[in-house]
Formats: structure tokens, sequence, C-alpha cells
């Protein structure tokens, strides 16, 4: 950085613009390249975000990976998506309303006159397996012996296990497939922790930053509006509104929203009474940008760092919480495919260890995925991380 | 020749950065005798620092380290000891000072506790003989009235007193060699001399020998016998202060001898219309007490101060830190809430809401002290010098603002090619550039320069007032100009305020008030500005 190089005589000619750089597909500040080669360079967190990544991925398409019905099928030269579509069983020959294609008659029917494409995992989260050798909850079917299995590998024609469809982890105490169960419960747990952590963030940031810029008695007032706010008991809440009405995802969401944006408030805030004053602050004050485009501009990206540091271990604690709810029982409706619920049939079946030993590999391995990310992130905005 | 005290020989320190290493300090040498002064000078990044804290090791190791070099200290090798040897030597033998009072005491522990842990520590004195010696020391330093000083604690001092309390913790131990690391360059101008003073009194007394480090070649020719010129972590010049100052031989050194801010400011025509004509203003922060806030008193910050600039004119405001100068020109620009007139190019904009003053934001603009932290690090620079466009000239096209922007980084004296680069990519002074070409992207009658150069190297202060000389010249600015720096006032003021206590003292053209200055309190401020002295010490407030 020398002093000399740049500066040209005023006296030149008339200045012209530069053109534009030439831009990627994303434009990085050197400032976030930066950043993003230290996420790399911790090794762990990287591959982390990426196996979670799959897997989350994966687990968004569970419809084509674990499902009762077939995703495509042609029936009599028609092509039809039972995936996505309900079709009456009278289409076929049946008579419920909506066409159970795992029956043998229907399934047969269709094989006769066209065929049919299934997913790998032909039960779905609440498919009830019938054909069962042994009572449920069915220990994984490597596990049993030609023995156990033959009554029903006879029935198709078949002699051992090998002939029989296979539940990889078992089944629960309802003969639901464990497996299926589990990609749409990762799912749910995701999806579920994945919306808390970011509405719950933005409510906390917009109402961090209210009360940083503005300070004064916004600040006091919120500020002792919150303190009041977190001595509410969430947890009775809770278990109070669903003895009365069953919770859906939704409204699980709405509740927990209601305590859990306060946890990014005090960060938030902090940031912003430090970084109002800071002179560039002022500088576009000077300018007469308009509050909104200041906090927006120039406050909000200070706060960020803080933020999405913290974020991996909102989600963690979000995903958490409505395991714990389900495995409490105050969660999702019964039925629903959840982590919780595994865990708390793996403790009411202790002869079944499958369940409980998938439920927590599973969210074991979840958790410590996103920590580990969580990890990363946070080194990679570390600034004194840089000069090492 | 006597045995050196301290000999640094052939010292290189390299800071690991990922894969490579960035030398600092690049085998440098030079000796201390028992009692001598030596000044290390240099911009800053030179390397003068690391330099001295290598003496102490007390760099951040192992990313730091040494290539090569020792440091002789007695005939003992510095660089060779463990750190257990170090910790002796360290406040006992060597004792240092940073730049920085407010932050290098302990907030949370009086000044008796941090004083006597020295000796407790280093001596083994017992609680009665350290508050002794404490006392001892606060006396030697020349804090009045030590005793009842003794418990306080460092928010409770002025920044000039917690520095002395610095210098009496390092003189503890009556050290063998005192190293001073920009002792004084966050105090102000007469405070400085003030402990520029303390320190000579002491080496004399004490016959101590003094590192010291510095920018200003001011304090340099005042304080040391021997001199090191530094530049890019290598010692280019050294000798006695009177072989380097008067005949430099590298030529870093000759253009650091010539840096001084010259010239005087643009000659303004009597009969020029009034841009800005403010007050009396009152800017007056209460004080609230007890259970119900209520206001048992105010702050005067600025207390009935009236100011008029002229177009083309720059109006100096110099005073001491706290005398209200920043809160007048934030109390101008609007960005303070103040009592009192304030007439901008004919219209009141006092009282005015931020919506309604919003478009006059356009022709009132402010360049702020710190390069650094006024330019957001997260725009680019072309970004930066838009973001005012953007609101003042909605009209405007992107290809059209980019213009605009070239313009005036043009006219500040920097590249344009450069616009899409970030702000940590330049120097302080072009950054300093960066912030007044934001302020000149919109073309303003006014501005309000807020210290501009006073977190600048020396060299590059006087190419900032060049060039604000300059822009004035040619679109007929009025400026006003805060500034503890009295030089730089010299250079470029026409009227000159001098403001304390919130309250204008003295004011008039700058040619009378330099000539000859008519209070006690401006005599004062210049002896110490110009001449590093003190004068009237009644009259500046310690």
């Amino acid at each position: 950085m020398n002093e000399n190089v740049p500066v040209v005589s005023p006296a030149a000619s008339i200045p012209v613009a530069p053109p534009l750089p030439r831009q990627g597909f994303i434009r990085l500040s050197p400032l976030n390249r930066r950043r993003l080669e230290n996420f790399k360079a911790n090794r762990r967190g990287y591959w982390s975000f990426w196996i979670f990544l799959v897997l989350f991925t994966l687990s968004l398409f569970a419809e084509f990976i674990a499902n009762d019905r077939p995703i495509l099928a042609s029936y009599k030269g028609e092509l039809l998506y039972p995936a996505f579509v309900d079709y009456p069983e009278e289409k076929f020959g049946g008579f419920l309303a909506q066409t159970d294609y795992r029956d043998p008659v229907i399934s047969q029917e269709i094989q006769e006159n066209g065929w049919l494409l299934w997913a790998p995992i032909r039960f779905s989260y609440n498919t009830h397996n019938l054909d069962l050798p042994v009572p449920a909850p069915a220990p994984p079917t490597w596990m049993l012996t030609d023995e156990q299995c033959r009554p029903i590998a006879e029935r198709t024609g078949g002699t051992g296990c090998s002939d029989i469809e296979w539940n990889w982890l078992g089944t629960d105490d309802q003969g639901r497939d464990v497996v299926a169960r589990l990609i749409y419960g990762f799912r749910i747990s995701v999806l579920f922790g994945l919306a808390l952590a970011s509405i719950s963030s933005v409510i906390g940031v917009l109402a961090g930053a209210v009360q940083g810029y503005f300070g004064g008695w916004v600040d006091l007032l919120f500020q002792r509006f919150i303190e009041i706010w977190t001595a509410i008991p969430a947890l009775y809440l809770l278990i109070i509104i669903s003895s009365i009405i069953t919770p859906s995802f939704f409204v699980l969401l709405g509740i927990l929203l209601l305590f859990s944006w306060v946890s990014l408030v005090g960060v938030v805030r902090a940031e912003f009474l430090r970084a109002r004053n800071f002179e560039y602050v002022r500088a576009a004050r000077a300018l007469g940008l308009s509050n909104a485009t200041i906090m927006f501009k120039h406050l909000l990206p200070n706060a960020m760092v803080a933020t999405l540091t913290f974020l991996p271990f909102i989600l963690n604690g979000s995903i958490t919480t409505l395991t714990s709810l389900d495995f409490l029982g105050f969660g999702l409706p019964p039925g629903s495919p959840s982590l919780g619920e595994l865990l708390a049939q793996g403790k009411a079946n202790l002869q079944a260890p499958w369940l409980g030993l998938t439920g927590f590999f599973v969210i074991a391995l979840m958790l410590s995925l996103l920590i580990f990310v969580g990890e990363a992130v946070r080194d990679a905005f570390d600034p004194r991380k840089a000069f090492r | 020749m006597t045995e050196p005290l301290l000999s640094v020989q052939d010292l290189s320190v390299a800071f690991r950065q990922g894969e490579r290493d960035t030398l600092a300090v690049d085998r440098i040498s030079f000796d201390i005798r028992a009692g001598e002064t030596v000044a290390l000078v240099g911009e800053s990044g030179s390397g003068k620092s690391v330099s001295a804290l290598s003496i102490l090791k007390l760099l951040p190791y192992p990313t730091a380290h040494h290539p090569s070099g020792r440091v002789l200290f007695k005939g003992k090798d510095l660089i060779a000891a463990d750190e257990n040897e170090m910790r002796k030597v360290r406040g006992d033998d060597i004792a240092m000072v940073f730049q920085e009072p407010m932050t290098s005491l302990n907030p949370l522990h009086t000044i008796e506790r941090q004083v006597g842990e020295i000796l407790k520590l280093h001596r083994g004195m017992s609680d009665r003989d350290a508050r002794a010696r404490t006392l001892e020391l606060l006396d030697l330093v020349g804090i009045r009235d030590a005793e009842s000083r003794l418990g306080a604690y460092p928010h409770q001092l002025s920044g000039g007193q917690r520095q002395r309390v610095m210098i009496a913790m390092a003189l503890a131990n009556e050290p063998d060699l005192f190293i001073a690391d920009e002792p004084t360059t966050a105090l102000d101008v007469t405070v400085q001399a003030q402990i520029l003073k303390l320190l000579a009194e002491l080496k004399s007394r004490l016959g101590m020998a003094m590192l010291f480090i510095t920018h200003d070649l001011g304090i340099v020719r005042k304080v040391a016998d021997r001199v090191c010129v530094m530049l890019q972590g290598k010692i280019v010049e050294q000798g006695t202060v009177e072989e380097v100052f008067g005949h430099p031989q590298h030529p870093y050194t000759q253009r650091l001898l010539a840096a001084e801010p010259k010239g005087r400011g643009n000659p303004v025509p009597t009969d020029a219309p009034v841009v800005v004509d403010a007050g009396p203003i009152k800017v007056w922060f209460p004080i609230k007490r007890g259970f119900f806030r209520k206001t048992v008193g105010h702050v005067k910050a600025v207390d009935g101060v009236s100011v008029r600039i002229r177009k083309g004119e720059t109006v100096g405001v110099v005073g001491e830190s706290g005398s209200g100068k920043t809160t007048l020109g934030l109390a101008i620009l609007r960005l303070v809430a103040s009592e009192g007139p304030v007439v901008f190019l004919g219209k009141r904009i006092d009282g005015l809401r931020a919506n309604e003053i919003r478009p006059m934001r356009k022709n009132l603009q402010v360049v702020f002290q710190d390069p650094y932290g006024s330019l957001s690090p997260r725009m680019s620079v072309a970004e930066i010098v838009e973001e005012g466009l953007l609101v003042q000239d909605k009209g405007l096209s992107y290809g059209e603002r980019r213009n605009v922007v070239a313009r005036a980084l043009h006219d500040v004296g920097l590249d344009p090619a450069t616009m899409d680069r970030y702000p940590h990519e330049f120097s302080g002074g072009q950054r300093q550039r960066i912030a007044i070409a934001r302020a000149m992207a919109l073309e303003p009658e006014f501005i309000m320069l807020d210290e501009p150069t006073s977190a600048l190297d020396m060299s590059v202060q006087a190419q900032i007032v060049e060039l604000l000389r300059d822009l004035q010249k040619r679109r007929n600015l009025a400026y006003m100009f805060i500034s503890h720096d009295l030089k730089v006032v010299r250079a470029l003021a026409n009227h000159v305020v001098v403001m304390q206590n919130g309250q204008i003292v003295e004011e008039g053209s700058a040619e009378s008030i330099f000539a000859e200055p008519k209070t006690e309190y401006t005599r004062a401020l210049f002896a110490a500005a110009f001449n590093l002295e003190t004068v009237g010490a009644g009259a500046v407030r310690q």
C-alpha cells in the first residue's frame, strides 16, 4: 500500500469510470471470500456440511424413496402418477375410495395390464406391514431366521427371508417400517427446525435492531417486556394448549415461535448499540440516508455476523425442542413420523432395542453434523482467525 | 566507549500468515547506552512498535518469530531467554509505557492496587511499604494530592493523569531502560507537552536510558539524543539528532523532514456571501439523578457559541479535547440536538424535521477523523462514494453514477480505476481521500472537517492539507476545520476560533491570532503545539 502509487495528478484529462469488473455467478466481496476459505479450512465442518446437505436433500425427496404407492404406473395404455394423484380403486376393479397398491390383487391387476415403478422402499411412514413374520415390533428382517419367515414367504411361493419384503431396521409397535419413518421424520425435524430457527431469527433480528438503533425508551420498555415474557414457562403453556387442541405442525411452530424469537434479540441489540455510533454510520446520516436504509445497509451486516454464528445452534435447539415434545407426547399429532416418537417407542419397548438405538443414532448424527457445521461457521466469521 | 546497555543486533521479526511469512522488521541494529535517549521514528507500519515489543518479547509468539538477530541487554541475549527469565526482566529492568492510556489501565482496580502490584511482585514489599512507595511515585510523576488519588479508579482520571500513572508504574522498580511507545499520541497538545517535560526531568533525575517511539519529528528533536529512522522494517538512517536533522542523508528522511504542512489558507474576499451563520448555539446534556431522573444540572458541551462562515473561507476551530469543538460541528450539521439558530444559505435549518433537512444535506457535508472507522468495510469504494447520490440525486442512472464517482475520485487524486476495490486495500491517507470524495460527490457548499488529518502520518497530513486547499480554491467551498493540531490549522484557516469548556475564549483572523494570541489559554496552547513547552500551567486543565 504505497501512498504514492494510485495518486494521479488532478490536472489530467476528464476521468471516465472503469468498466464493471467481470462478475462471477455470485459476486463475493473479499471479506466473504476469506470467510468461505476459513469455512473450507475447517475440514470436519466442511464435510459435515456436505453430508448434511446430501441427507437433507434426499429426505426432501422422501416420497421417491419410501412410498406405499408406485411413483409411475402404466395401466391399459394410460400413464398414471399414483404417488401424486389419488385414483379410486374402482379404476382397477376394486371398491376403496383410494387405491391400496400394496394389495396383491390390485398390483397383480396393474402388472397384467401394464407396469409399475416402485420406490426403493415400498412403505410410507404410515404404512402398516400386514405381512409380518413375527408380531410387531418386528426386528430387522436380516435378524430373522428363515424358519420365522417361511409362513409369510410361502404365500408368494418363496422359502426364506430373502423372499419377503424387508424391513431394514425393523418395524415399530404398529408394524410400520422404521426406515420409512426415519426418512420422513428426519425431514419433518429439519424442516421444522429450519422454519423455527429462520422465522425466530428474522423476528429476533428485527426486534434487536429496533431496540439497539433507537435506544432510550424503546430499548428500556422492550427489554423489560422481554424479561417478563421469558419468565412465562413455555413448556407448561404448551402442555396446557395441547391438552385442549391437537397441535398441528403450524400450531406447534406458532407456539414455539412465541418464545424462541427472544434468543437473538440480545446479541443483535448489543451489536446495533455498538455500531450506531460508528463514524461510517454518522457519515451515512450526514449524507441524508433514512434510518431504515442505515439499519439495513450499514448496521445489519454487522449484526449478521453474530446472527449467523448463532444460527446453527439455534437450529439445533429447535430440532431438539420438537423431538423432546414428541417424546413427551405433546408434539405433532399421533401417527406423524417423528424422531421423538421413535425414541418414546424405544423407551416403551425395551425388548425391541432397534427402535431406541435407531432413534438415538439418527438424532445424534444429525445434531453432531449441525454442530460441526456451526463450529465451522463460527470459525469463518471469527475476525481473529484470519491471521493464523 | 562504554559497553551499551542494550544492543539490538541484526534483529528481524516475521509474522506467519497462513503459509507465507511477512517480514515486519528486517535486520535492524542499534545500541542504547546508559542514560541515553534513542528515538525510533517512522510512519505507521514501518515496524517501530514491533521492534520495541520484540525487545521485551511481547509479540504474539509463535505467530511472530525472529529469523535472525540478538537483543543483548547487559550482555545477556533476551531473544534466547525463556519466559521465566523474561518475566524477571519485564517491569523490573526494562519497563514500557504504551500509547493508549485509556485502555492500558485495568478499569476495575484502583490506582494504588495497580501501582502497588508491581512493587509487591518484583520487590516483595509489604502492603504498607508498597503504599508509601506508591505515594512517592505518584508524587514523582506530578500527580497533585496523590494521597487522595490512591483510591481512584482509572475512569476518574483524565488522559494525562492516566498516562502519568502508567509512567509511575513503569518507574516503580527503577528500570534501567524505559521504552515509551508513542506515549503522547493519544493526548492533547498541552498534556503532551507536560508529559514530555516530565519524562525529560525523570530521565535526568533517575539516569535511566530511554527508547522513544514516535512518528512526530518535533518530539524527537525535543527529547532524543540519537535517532533511528525506520522505513518498511529497515533502519535507513541513524545518528545523533543534530546530524540527522541537520544533514539528512537518506531521501526518506529528507522527505519526512520536509513533510510539515506548509502554506496559508486561501484568501477570501470580504464581501463573499455567508454560507453558514450559526449561533449562539447551546448543546446542553442534562445530568439526571435519583429515582425519578430529575434533571439536576447540565453538561454544557457547547454554551452560546456563534460561528459565521463565508463562501470560500475556512474557519478553524481549535481547543483541547472536551472543549466542545466536535459537538459544535455536529450541531451545525444537525446531527445532535441543539438550541439556537442555524442559518444555512439564508434558510434556518434548526427545528427542521429529518425529512425536511434531507435535501439540504446535499450541500452540508462532513469528513470525519478516523479514515478507518468512517468507511464501511463491507462496501466497495464506488458504493461508498455513490451512497449519497442514491438519496440526493435519484434521477441518475447506474452508469452516470459511476461517472460521478470517477470524477470525485479523480478530484481527490485517486485513480478512478480503483473504484471497485474495498477500503482495506488502501492506506490511511488514501482512505481519507475516499472519505473526502464521498463528501465531494454531492458537490456541497459547506464541508465540516472533523480532525481529518490527526489519524494520519505526518507526510500524509501535508498531502491532505494540500488537497483540501486545492479543492477549496477550485470549488469555492466553505470549510469548518476542527482540529487540535495547530500546525494544520495554520496551513488552512482564514479565521480561527479558540474554544475552551464549550465557550469561545478568543477568535480572530488567522494571522492576528497566530501572531499575537491575546489570552493566556491560547498562548499555552500555541507554546505546547509549536515548541512542545508548557507555559502558564494554571491556564491549561491537567
